[in-house]
């Protein structure tokens, strides 16, 4: 009996912490996919591991430690420059330093024997099993932040998301959200891990937005579709994973990435097929209209 | 410090192997990672040894040597990632989520095998200080295959690199070029996989080439640098770690420390140096670009003449 309820209370808090966090994410990630910045946001993830598990030598909530080191690090990611073509590199430079560290104090952390091993694989793999009150009260607070603050950003971000230079010139601070941007997605991807881990991040970061950006293209729908995806995946993992397959109880991560990616590849083969209609370009012939007429005034 | 030296030679015979197998995969990844920086695949040097590490686990599942699922699955990645072609933005998403379904199914593979946390360890995090002479002929024999391919395609390779558009003008298969370069990244991404781990082989591939085009402005040149700072980070890391820390702390750490360290300071003072090759660079192309007009002009009267003529 008492098994049965303590069984149901961590389906119910997988559950809750699952729904908030691929709102989130999906939400946030239509502009990772628009911005061309998955590779940033890998970044961030692997450096937020480096937090985590440097919080859990000092005992500290891993989901601070991570916080903590994901948003000093969307900071410097952001001062060192706007989007540029050497970008990459300086992002591949943090990210190995970053991991790295993470290393030195992933084995500290098990040599000290200050806990078992696999805490260190449920910040790789994730935890969504083990998730607090704390936990998905914490996450609700920053979920609910990160969606006001990028609904409010919403038109300009998308603006300069889409015409960095048009947009400077129509005085919107480009730099400035740049960098806010990087800042929410420290805090998005700080949140994901909770449920998908550090090395999956991908799978409700930018699986859905890039599956609902071959579907349709009008900004508002995309990011719907992109949320509606992304609770499917966690749902469908979720389900999966208690339900189990074939006799064997998988990791939920493993189900929700798998579901992810496929649909991702489905799409993408059924775009390259013509099964799907191109989206009609909407918004690009308007802006370069505005940017020529601007440059004629 | 001379005591430390003096031990690091006692140390020496227990190290041969460590040694000699670290500064192959120093050489390789530094070639490699300088032809991945110019083509702006870094995001693919990040992701296949990930692809890796999946294959290994299903290969242990399966009860085959890891090696085989090593190669396997990098190889079917680097391929992949080559078909994938030019643009870069549909790419990297393409590569993002190659990755997260190999390393989701990496998951299930360990997940459906009893020795979970150990093996992931000893595959994320490598055995560079447990290194038989087996391990150093399979690596020596593979960088030697992998070094000589890359030194056959050297001259066309690099050229599809820097110019594309160009090369592929001038009847060098440019596509092709570039599914065999990832074949051989895959080559080079695998046996480095069982040596430094997974989180390292990042490091080595990317950290010495970017410091290397920071200073050196010749391909060639830059390719050396490259390959003397891997073989020097990889050296000195292994030194730091056995002597100083007696192989409490992961080789990993300190090699990607120092690779950090050295690029950061070039990189921030870099401007100093770039910039006027750069600015040279730039007044050429427009020089080039004034005489491309002139010649267009020319070329457009020419034709207007000609139409009057036949009029």
């Amino acid at each position: 009996m008492l098994v049965d309820l303590l069984h149901e209370s961590i389906i119910r808090n997988a559950f809750i912490a699952g729904t908030i966090v691929a709102i989130v994410a999906a939400y946030v990630g239509y502009f990772v996919v628009l911005r061309s910045q998955s590779f940033a946001g890998e970044a961030l993830t692997d450096i937020g591991f480096a937090g985590a598990t440097g919080a859990a030598i000092f005992g500290v909530s891993s989901l601070v430690g991570m916080l903590l080191f994901a948003l000093l690090s969307a900071l410097g990611i952001g001062a060192l420059g706007e989007r540029m073509r050497g970008r990459d590199i300086e992002i591949g430079m943090f990210l190995s330093f970053a991991l790295g560290i993470g290393v030195l104090f992933l084995s500290i952390y098990t040599a000290t024997g200050s806990a078992h091993s696999s805490s260190g694989l449920n910040i790789l793999f994730g935890s969504i099993l083990s998730v607090t009150t704390t936990d998905i009260q914490l996450s609700l607070i920053f979920g609910i932040i990160i969606i006001i603050v990028t609904t409010f950003l919403f038109r300009p971000l998308l603006f300069a998301s889409i015409d960095p230079e048009v947009a400077q010139t129509r005085g919107i601070p480009v730099r400035t959200l740049s960098i806010v941007f990087l800042l929410l997605l420290a805090a998005t991807v700080t949140e994901s891990v909770l449920v998908i881990g550090v090395l999956l991040v991908f799978a409700l970061l930018i699986a859905p937005a890039a599956t609902a950006a071959l579907l349709t293209h009008r900004p508002r729908t995309t990011v719907l579709v992109s949320i509606m995806l992304s609770l499917l995946f966690t749902w469908g993992g979720l389900s999966l994973a208690f339900i189990g397959t074939f006799g064997e109880h998988l990791p939920v991560s493993f189900y929700i990435s798998a579901l992810a990616s496929i649909a991702y590849f489905i799409a993408v083969i059924a775009r390259r097929a013509h099964l799907l209609q191109p989206p009609r370009r909407t918004t690009a012939p308007v802006t370069t209209r505005v940017a020529t007429m601007n440059r004629k005034a | 410090m001379l005591q430390a030296f003096q031990e690091f030679w006692l140390y020496f015979p227990l190290l041969q192997n460590t040694l000699l197998a670290g500064s192959i995969i120093a050489i390789v990844a530094a070639l490699m990672g300088y032809f991945l920086i110019m083509r702006g695949l870094t995001f693919a040097g990040h992701a296949l040894p990930y692809v890796g590490f999946a294959g290994a686990a299903g290969a242990v599942l399966l009860g085959i040597d890891p090696v085989f699922g090593l190669f396997a699955f990098t190889l079917a990645g680097g391929v992949g990632i080559g078909f994938l072609g030019k643009e870069a933005h549909a790419r990297d998403i393409t590569i993002g989520i190659l990755m997260t379904f190999a390393l989701g199914l990496g998951l299930m593979f360990f997940a459906l095998y009893s020795g979970y946390a150990e093996l992931v360890y000893s595959y994320l995090f490598g055995t560079i200080l447990g290194i038989s002479q087996q391990d150093v002929l399979v690596t020596a024999v593979c960088s030697l295959i992998a070094v000589a391919a890359l030194i056959v395609m050297f001259r066309p390779l690099l050229f599809s690199t820097m110019d594309p558009i160009v090369a592929s003008s001038r009847g060098i298969p440019v596509y092709a070029l570039s599914i065999i370069f990832m074949a051989l990244v895959a080559i080079a991404v695998a046996m480095s996989i069982q040596i430094v781990g997974t989180l390292l082989v990042f490091t080595l591939l990317v950290g010495p080439a970017a410091t290397a085009i920071r200073i050196a402005n010749r391909p060639l040149w830059a390719i050396i640098l490259a390959v003397f700072l891997g073989l020097l980070y990889t050296w000195l890391g292994i030194f730091l770690a056995v002597v100083l820390f007696n192989g409490t702390l992961p080789v990993s750490f300190f090699i990607a420390t120092i690779s950090f360290s050295v690029y950061l300071p070039i990189r921030l003072l870099s401007p100093l140096w770039i910039g006027r090759g750069i600015r040279r660079q730039r007044n050429q192309e427009q020089q080039v670009e004034i005489e491309f007009e002139h010649l267009k002009a020319r070329e457009c009267v020419a034709v207007e003449v000609k139409q009057e003529s036949f009029k």
